[in-house]
């Protein structure tokens, strides 16, 4: 049986990781290879970076971060943030990411996806979708949150399945940083609306909420990142407590 | 010994020679090459394969006398190869993957999508699932029956003859996710993401 997936998060910000796990034994804190390791070691299914390097001078960062990471942890890489090209993803992967996620560059321009996908295989697109809810649907927004593109978030991942994407990660921008739960009806719907996984993101603040993304949200994969950091709970815990729940997990 | 890495421009291959080059650990050369001389002379080859069976089919002969050159290592001379994901695939007589496509016809049989049963299942099958081992094959020395494999694939191999079937998996019906044949192995599943378990398969693999 297929089972449902545990993918820990961490933000990295000139090679650096921002928020992470806050353990004693921990040589280096803000080394992203050493705690892609930990997360690894404990059990995550996959492991995402999200890359928020602001200056363009430090962009390469990412790459030697994942070069390293790949070299030390063996399962899935997703790396993302500021992705705006095929060249970008060709280099991505070769430095070791098996998935690279697009966002702002998925909606200006959609053929990166479908050249991307005929390039490298669906299999290593994912498109990053942040929404935001409006009245009774949700508008993509695109620049890390910051722009409102006014283009509805259902249709967009219908047509973002259309245009080659392996799986879609889906944010609820009211709901991140929230630590109050996922936006379940935002995931719910795109779920039932497309026939690719949907990786629900944004708001996870306890052990039920992941829980509720994948039984109520139909997700079939769970991204978290604060919950994870500061060691308040371990993707370990998060696995045991889905498997009390009847969720399918890797244990 | 030698272990080459079969690099025909078939998409992202670093994390198989990232995870072949953890097992080996200096004591194996593991050699990354569409050098025909190199494939040739060396003890194993590794088939990876990422996108389409025709994307893939179309590499394999975009390298001149590289398929002859396979045919001899695995057919005529019987060294040991494994095909990963797409390179198990191509071991068929022909894939339906955006068109009718033949392959490589060392194991008889096509490629066709999963059926995914009008959308009940998600498409691809991306994740970690269990494999039920049906018949003892030399890669999966000491691995648990039902141990987790991570696998990313919306079509299927479909061999004629069932008994070349080493291992299936349970998604929306039993898919064959591992075959062997004499010298020639192969898995749906990618191994080198599926953390100790995949190293521990491609570590049987290099000490065959």
């Amino acid at each position: 049986m297929l089972k449902n997936r545990i993918i820990p998060c961490l933000d990295v910000k000139n090679g650096r990781v921002v928020k992470g796990i806050n353990f004693v034994d921990l040589q280096d804190a803000g080394d992203p290879v050493e705690q892609a390791k930990i997360y690894s070691d404990g059990g995550a299914d996959e492991i995402c970076f999200l890359d928020i390097t602001a200056s363009n001078e430090n962009r390469d960062t990412i790459y030697d971060v994942v070069e390293k990471t790949s070299k030390k942890c063996f399962v899935p890489l997703t790396v993302g943030g500021g992705v705006r090209s095929v060249e970008d993803i060709n280099k991505l992967l070769n430095c070791g990411a098996d998935k690279v996620s697009i966002n702002t560059a998925a909606v200006q321009n959609p053929e990166v996806v479908v050249q991307s996908s005929k390039k490298f295989g669906s299999q290593c697109i994912v498109v990053a979708i942040d929404a935001k809810k409006k009245g009774d649907k949700w508008e993509i927004f695109t620049h890390g949150g910051r722009n409102n593109t006014g283009i509805d978030s259902l249709e967009f991942a219908k047509k973002m399945e259309d245009c080659g994407a392996g799986e879609l990660l889906v944010t609820s921008m009211d709901r991140d940083g929230t630590q109050v739960g996922y936006d379940i009806e935002l995931m719910s719907k795109i779920s039932s609306k497309v026939n690719i996984p949907v990786i629900a993101s944004g708001g996870v603040g306890t052990l039920d909420h992941l829980f509720d993304g994948i039984k109520l949200g139909n997700a079939s994969a769970v991204l978290a990142a604060s919950i994870f950091h500061y060691g308040k709970h371990s993707v370990k815990e998060a696995k045991e407590y889905l498997d009390s729940k009847g969720i399918p997990v890797r244990i | 010994m030698n272990v080459t890495i079969v690099d025909y421009n078939s998409g992202n291959i670093s994390s198989v020679i990232n995870s072949f080059k953890e097992v080996a650990n200096d004591k194996v050369n593991i050699e990354i090459t569409s050098d025909l001389n190199k494939i040739k002379s060396s003890d194993k080859v590794v088939l990876p394969g990422q996108g389409s069976f025709k994307s893939c089919v179309d590499a394999l002969k975009n390298i001149n006398g590289l398929i002859d050159t396979l045919n001899e290592f695995a057919i005529s001379n019987k060294k040991p190869l494994l095909g990963i994901c797409v390179g198990l695939q191509m071991f068929a007589d022909v894939g339906y993957e955006e068109t009718e496509t033949k392959g490589l016809g060392w194991i008889s049989g096509k490629v066709s999508k999963i059926d995914n049963q009008n959308g009940k299942y998600k498409l691809p099958h991306i994740g970690w699932n269990q494999i039920n081992i049906v018949k003892d094959s030399k890669i999966f020395k000491d691995i648990d029956n039902n141990s987790h494999m991570y696998f990313v694939h919306s079509y299927e191999f479909i061999p004629e003859d069932k008994n070349v079937i080493s291992a299936t998996t349970d998604y929306s019906s039993n898919i064959v996710c591992s075959v062997e044949k004499e010298n020639i192995f192969g898995t749906q599943f990618h191994p080198e993401k599926s953390d100790k378990t995949g190293l521990k398969i491609i570590d049987n693999f290099i000490n065959l």
